[in-house]
């Protein structure tokens, strides 16, 4: 299918030389010896009960998962600040790896990723299992230039690569009972050190599990992503297929996904089970129904420029996306059913 | 000697701040150097006020009186710590949305909490000049008393800000609860025996 006119979403990559200038920079400084003084630095008192205590001296270099370059449709030049690769890679939200932003980025690292198997089963006339090569030749990629939008109130702007959800699920064919799409992500915890222990992993119940109402899942904006920055993605990022959904707060977007199962009825998701209060089924990015612990009315933007970089903005209903979105939800209370 | 243990101890203070606020303007240390000087001032300010709270135990289970000489300096230096991290909060996570501030403040009980601690631990910090001490007298005891309730307040705040992990404010708790078991009769004096 040929996308004719330019949506608000299509954002387009921009501002390669930034990153460029960002990335040499960080290895000029890494030569200068200066980050390993600074995560010392960080570790010893920032984290002082996260994972890896003893991980002190190691370099997160010499282990590196490696990524693979992807073919894809390039997504159209955009005038969005492209938040840098080195930024999207080093601070995550993957408790399977660690509490602190920076722990997935080094814990994640020897992830085995091939083989993986991804099953679409429950309510569906042909269930599905894709291999490993079948997640990146099963249907062409495109790049999407979407935000991402934290419920801790930062964001960023990732170029991801994949494929509409809906490709997927249409190809398995869901039966008329299918209402919900329920996700799981792999349950693996001798590769996954928050699995093994509560104290890495922040007491959660494992593994993660995400929901979509059926509608929400088949709308064009909703992804599997494979690959960030024209490559695979990393471990961290949600190695090998993760779901993105731009208008939902980022912890929706669930990672490393080794199951997806069409089901009749809502089914449980993580965080609502952790605090219900705080973390809805929906969680539609709304600037004006707040966290109890955090204003949702703005938001930091992660680019680049350190600490005086300015980049406090106002956050958007739907994060910005309410024109291909907001008919969902149309006859509901978005303040009741956050 | 005193001297150069307290130069010792500035030093130690002071030299994180030097490479956090370095390594945060070049944007060196992690994606997010707001977030990081936020929670690197925060933990540090409850990890000094809990050290300068063990110096009167040790100094007695020890019989070391010289310890309490670096109470203050200890006191001092995690309000500064306390105050940095407040200001970074306002100047760097809200950018000087002032109304932001004052409306987080309100609406956020964790927010409010710490600023309450905050607000605790800034008459102390100006009444612990030696000259507005004596001048205060008896009555500076009872101020400085109020630490008690700030460290609490400091401990909720932390625990309330984070999102599903127990096991470090779980660890903090247990050293708050032993450092404030020492001095349960004192406590309990002050807190019921005012009037």
């Amino acid at each position: 299918m040929l996308i004719k006119s330019k949506k608000s979403y299509q954002l387009t990559e921009n501002d390669v030389t930034n990153e460029q200038v960002y990335v040499n920079r960080r290895q000029l400084l890494k030569s200068m010896g200066y980050i390993g003084a600074g995560t010392l630095l960080s570790q010893s008192v920032a984290r002082s009960a996260s994972a890896a205590p003893l991980d002190f001296w190691g370099s997160s270099d010499d282990k590196a998962f490696s990524q693979q370059a992807l073919n894809f449709k390039k997504a159209q030049p955009t005038e969005e600040l492209l938040t840098p690769e080195a930024k999207v890679t080093s601070h995550n939200n993957f408790y399977e790896f660690g509490l602190d932003k920076s722990d997935p980025a080094r814990n994640s690292q020897g992830l085995r990723v091939n083989p993986w198997q991804l099953t679409v089963s429950g309510e569906v006339s042909k269930p599905i299992t894709l291999d490993y090569d079948d997640l990146f030749k099963k249907f062409p990629l495109e790049e999407r230039i979407y935000r991402l939008r934290c419920v801790e109130a930062w964001s960023m702007v990732v170029p991801w690569i994949g494929f509409s959800l809906a490709d997927l699920i249409k190809q398995a064919e869901p039966t008329a009972k299918a209402k919900y799409v329920a996700f799981e992500t792999l349950y693996d915890p001798e590769q996954m050190p928050g699995q093994r222990s509560r104290r890495i992993g922040g007491g959660i119940d494992y593994p993660y599990v995400e929901g979509l109402r059926l509608d929400e899942a088949m709308n064009s904006l909703t992804m599997l992503s494979v690959g960030l920055y024209g490559k695979t993605l990393p471990p961290q990022n949600g190695a090998p297929i993760r779901l993105v959904v731009p208008w939902k707060y980022g912890f929706k977007s669930i990672k490393s996904i080794v199951s997806i199962r069409l089901v009749e009825k809502m089914p449980p998701t993580t965080w609502n089970i952790l605090a219900p209060n705080e973390y809805g089924f929906y969680a539609n990015v709304n600037p004006e129904v707040s966290h109890p612990r955090w204003s949702q009315a703005s938001e930091r933007r992660i680019t680049t420029g350190g600490l005086f970089a300015r980049n406090r903005i106002a956050t958007l209903p739907f994060n910005g996306y309410g024109e291909e979105v907001a008919h969902l939800y149309k006859n509901m209370d978005l303040a009741r059913y956050y | 000697m005193i001297a150069v243990v307290k130069t010792l101890v500035h030093l130690a203070a002071a030299l994180p701040l030097v490479w956090l606020y370095y390594g945060a303007i070049t944007d060196a240390i992690g994606a997010d150097p707001v977030e990081r000087v936020i929670h690197f001032t925060g933990i540090g300010a409850l990890n000094i006020l809990l050290i300068s709270l063990a110096i009167t135990p040790l100094a007695k289970r020890f019989k070391q009186p010289v310890l309490l000489k670096f109470r203050r300096l200890l006191g001092l230096w995690a309000f500064t710590y306390a105050a940095l991290h407040l200001l970074n909060f306002l100047f760097f996570e809200l950018q000087f949305d002032w109304r932001l501030f004052i409306d987080e403040v309100i609406d956020r009980p964790y927010i409010t909490v710490g600023m309450f601690a905050f607000a605790i631990l800034l008459p102390l910090a100006v009444t612990s000049l030696g000259k507005i001490k004596r001048k205060m007298g008896k009555s500076w005891q009872q101020l400085h008393n109020w630490v008690y309730i700030a460290a609490v307040a400091i401990w909720v705040h932390f625990y309330w800000s984070i999102k599903s992990d127990i096991y470090e404010p779980g660890l903090y708790a247990i050293a708050l609860v032993w450092l404030l078991s020492l001095r349960k009769d004192r406590i309990r004096r002050w807190l019921f025996k005012r009037s």
